[in-house]
């Protein structure tokens, strides 16, 4: 591949900023530069290279470029390319569902509980059905937290209750009326053929029947979880990656409130 | 060579004070002669179930139950499995002069019951048992000859073996992704079983092409994959080793169908299952026995699973857990039988990106653990708690791990995927992994030769910290009993009950008249080979 540097310079385009009208930006504005890599199903060859080029016409790109190829096996071959991007999008008309809380620090959100709620929080977590993983409930609910936030065992005005993974809907439901929860933490990090959609529907069916919805703040996260997909299964908000401890406590904080004051 | 290898051992790098470790070591062997006390009492319906497939029961009722299932449960339920049900099998064969599937298959069909004939003296028994069992035995001896004489024949990988998974949840699709990987260069394939397989109480049977974030361990889908990665193995003149999970309610059933069937590799941790999947301690801690009997016959190498002490603790405070679950592993698995070579004793490399030195401090551990361990094929786990959707800062993570792990020397390579936490791995990313891994243990292939540590510096000062902690810890486990120290969370934080959590009901305590004759024939501390 040593056809010298792909040039990422393209001097005849409008490089004014006009937000009805965003693309990708690599060094130059609107140059709408787009790196991907990709694997097709076939051999290497210079078809197979032509077929990655036709693709990413089909996908909106000028100009691709193949910047490196390999047969991993017989029969499928890895593609890196890059490509100047058509498409634009308006950023004005952008709408986005998103949890409406401030985000906190940890002291904040414990001062805020004592002044305006005036007890502590209960709040139980787990990674529900079949899931056996713990990262993402442990990352928002560990003492130790992560990436530097402290997880809600940490704060003062938080009792915090890590039930683990594996944990059955019934038993979840269970425990969260037995220690009077103000708040559930559901994590899902396998979700594979869609099994945290079936896990999270049937948690929201067992607390409707139970009359137990809306008596308690539903919450959900993992790396697949976006907060519209929450709503969509009736959850009360969605953390998905990127977001930490001090996102939820501070949603939950403020929801409690919220609710202690419309009640 | 062997006096070398022992001058190198005794020659740290890093100012380890061996005595302390005689110490260390010596602390873990009388919690495991504690555990030890306990395990040869009593037995499970999973050992008795294992015993069932060793001498032939297999295949599944009308009702897709196990026949080991239905055989073990027909003596489970009325009370009688503290006499094991080798004695009933052999009583029946006697009486019937039908083979163990036959009695097996008929009282499925409903059509005899296995405790109404007459009690037969334990040598009868024995004797109507012996063609099968020395059968068993047999079979899983020729599979560790014919695995040696691959090896003779077409040769290995070097260490660190590169180790990837394949997760597909259909056996068909894992042997194309397999062999896509041990072209790449993998050395070892681990089929990741589908979500939840550790919390069945029974083996599922058959070939699989359906599951969640991973495909059932069955001992048809063992069979599909050795024979795959025997013809790759052939293809690229490199043995491939096969890797699976040995944990969870059927730890001794699964280490059988692998023996039977020649996997090479098996996760098979004696504390993991009682504090990452709350199955009880003593279910688990007998289980783990007769699972790794077999794989130390079998010439399996197991792999201990401490990295996951780190997924939930901190790599940095609670590195000295680790070390004294991986001393405490190492007996466990001594007195079951399993040489030192065969322990792929875990560790991992989940430090916090974000540590000031943190390299520094996995290096001293991963050389400590190294040197603590001479001759174990050290199981090294790569980053997954700090992986993040930037896949490019992934890469790099991994590529750290890769260089800690050819520096100091360790057996099996977990390779890390950049896409860990954001997808199951793409061809492409495995094709990435194994590329990293190559390139970094050719490009540094001698280092651990060339750099000493500086003496008194902040590695070996590191190193010896965290001996100097899991001394304290395991004279504290000592102190406690095992048994006492997991109900008090001393390891990853987890505190189980002795009678909690799930698989109790499988417990039994052994009659005079239990028998178990593989335990002579498997150990390797008793048996000749």
């Amino acid at each position: 591949m040593s056809t010298g540097l792909y040039s990422t310079t393209a001097k005849d385009f409008d490089q004014t900023l006009d937000l009805t009208k965003i693309k990708p930006y690599g060094d130059t504005l609107n140059d709408g530069k787009v790196q991907l890599s990709f694997t097709l199903p076939v051999a290497c060859s210079d078809e197979a290279i032509e077929a990655a080029k036709q693709l990413m016409y089909k996908m909106g790109f000028d100009n691709p470029q193949v910047v490196f190829y390999k047969e991993l096996t017989a029969g499928y071959t890895f593609f890196n390319c890059y490509g100047n991007v058509s498409h634009t999008v308006d950023f004005t008309q952008i709408k986005v569902q998103k949890v409406e809380s401030a985000t906190w620090s940890m002291n904040d959100t414990d001062e805020f509980i004592k002044k305006h709620i005036g007890r502590k929080i209960v709040v139980v977590g787990a990674s529900t059905g079949s899931d056996a993983h713990t990262v993402g409930i442990d990352a928002i609910m560990n003492m130790k937290g992560y990436a530097g936030r402290y997880g809600l065992e940490r704060y003062e005005m938080i009792t915090a209750i890590n039930m683990g993974s594996q944990v059955p809907n019934e038993d979840f439901i269970k425990k969260a009326i037995e220690v009077n929860a103000d708040a559930i933490l559901v994590s899902q990090t396998v979700t594979q053929k869609d099994v945290h959609v079936k896990n999270m529907t049937e948690l929201i069916e067992m607390l409707d029947a139970e009359g137990l919805r809306s008596k308690m703040i539903v919450v959900c996260g993992g790396p697949r979880i976006s907060h519209e997909l929450a709503k969509e299964l009736g959850f009360d908000a969605g953390f998905g990656m990127n977001t930490y401890a001090d996102d939820v406590a501070s949603f939950i904080a403020q929801e409690v409130d919220r609710r202690t004051k419309y009640k | 060579m062997k006096t070398e290898q022992k001058t190198i051992m005794q020659k740290s790098k890093l100012g380890l004070d061996f005595s302390k470790v005689a110490k260390a070591k010596e602390t873990a062997q009388h919690i495991a002669d504690g555990v030890q006390q306990f395990v040869n009492n009593y037995t499970t319906v999973a050992v008795e179930r294992t015993l069932c497939r060793l001498i032939g029961i297999d295949g599944v009722d009308e009702n897709s139950v196990p026949l080991p299932n239905v055989v073990v449960e027909a003596i489970h339920e009325i009370g009688r499995l503290p006499d094991g049900v080798l004695a009933f099998l052999g009583n029946a064969m006697i009486a019937t002069g039908l083979s163990p599937q036959a009695i097996a298959e008929k009282i499925a069909d409903g059509t005899i019951d296995i405790t109404a004939y007459p009690a037969q003296s334990a040598t009868n028994i024995a004797a109507v048992l012996k063609p099968f069992v020395d059968a068993a035995v047999e079979r899983i001896r020729n599979n560790r000859k014919g695995r040696e004489d691959m090896i003779a024949k077409i040769g290995e990988g070097a260490k660190p073996y590169i180790y990837v998974i394949v997760a597909t949840g259909n056996i068909y699709e894992d042997v194309v992704q397999a062999q896509a990987a041990a072209r790449q260069g993998a050395d070892i394939i681990a089929v990741i079983r589908t979500t939840g397989q550790s919390l069945l109480d029974y083996v599922p049977y058959g070939a699989t092409t359906e599951g969640f974030g991973g495909t059932f361990a069955t001992q048809e889908n063992f069979r599909i994959m050795r024979k795959a990665l025997d013809e790759v193995g052939l293809e690229v003149g490199r043995y491939i080793r096969l890797c699976n999970y040995c944990s969870g309610l059927c730890m001794p059933e699964i280490a059988a169908m692998g023996a039977l069937e020649g996997l090479d590799v098996m996760l098979n941790d004696a504390l993991y299952g009682i504090l990452f999947r709350d199955i009880n301690m003593q279910r688990t801690l007998v289980d783990q026995y007769f699972s790794r009997m077999i794989n130390g016959f079998a010439g399996v190498i197991i792999n201990t699973g401490e990295d996951n002490y780190l997924t939930t603790a901190d790599a940095f405070e609670e590195a000295h857990t680790v070390l004294a679950s991986d001393l405490i592993n190492e007996q466990l698995a001594l007195l079951a039988g399993i040489p030192e070579e065969q322990m792929g004793l875990g560790h991992a490399f989940e430090m916090d990106p974000e540590l000031k030195n943190g390299f520094l401090y996995e290096l001293a551990q991963a050389q400590m653990t190294r040197e603590i361990f001479p001759k174990a094929p050290l199981k090294y786990m790569p980053p997954t708690k700090f992986m993040t959707g930037n896949v490019f800062r992934g890469h790099i993570q991994n590529a750290l791990f890769n260089e800690i792990a050819i520096w100091t020397g360790q057996g099996i390579q977990l390779l890390g995927m950049l896409t860990e936490a954001v997808h199951t791995p793409f061809m492409s990313d495995r094709f990435l992994a194994i590329e990293n891994a190559k390139y970094i243990f050719n490009n540094m292939q001698n280092i651990g030769d060339e750099v000493e540590f500086k003496s008194g510096g902040l590695i070996q000062k590191r190193a010896q910290g965290v001996l100097d902690e899991a001394l304290v810890l395991l004279e504290k486990v000592e102190k406690e009993g095992l048994f006492s120290a997991l109900e008090k969370g001393f390891f990853a934080n987890v505190k189980r009950p002795k009678t909690g959590g799930k698989g109790l009901g499988g417990v039994v305590e052994k009659s005079a008249n239990y028998l178990n004759p593989f335990v002579e024939l498997m150990n390797c501390n008793t048996a000749h080979r």
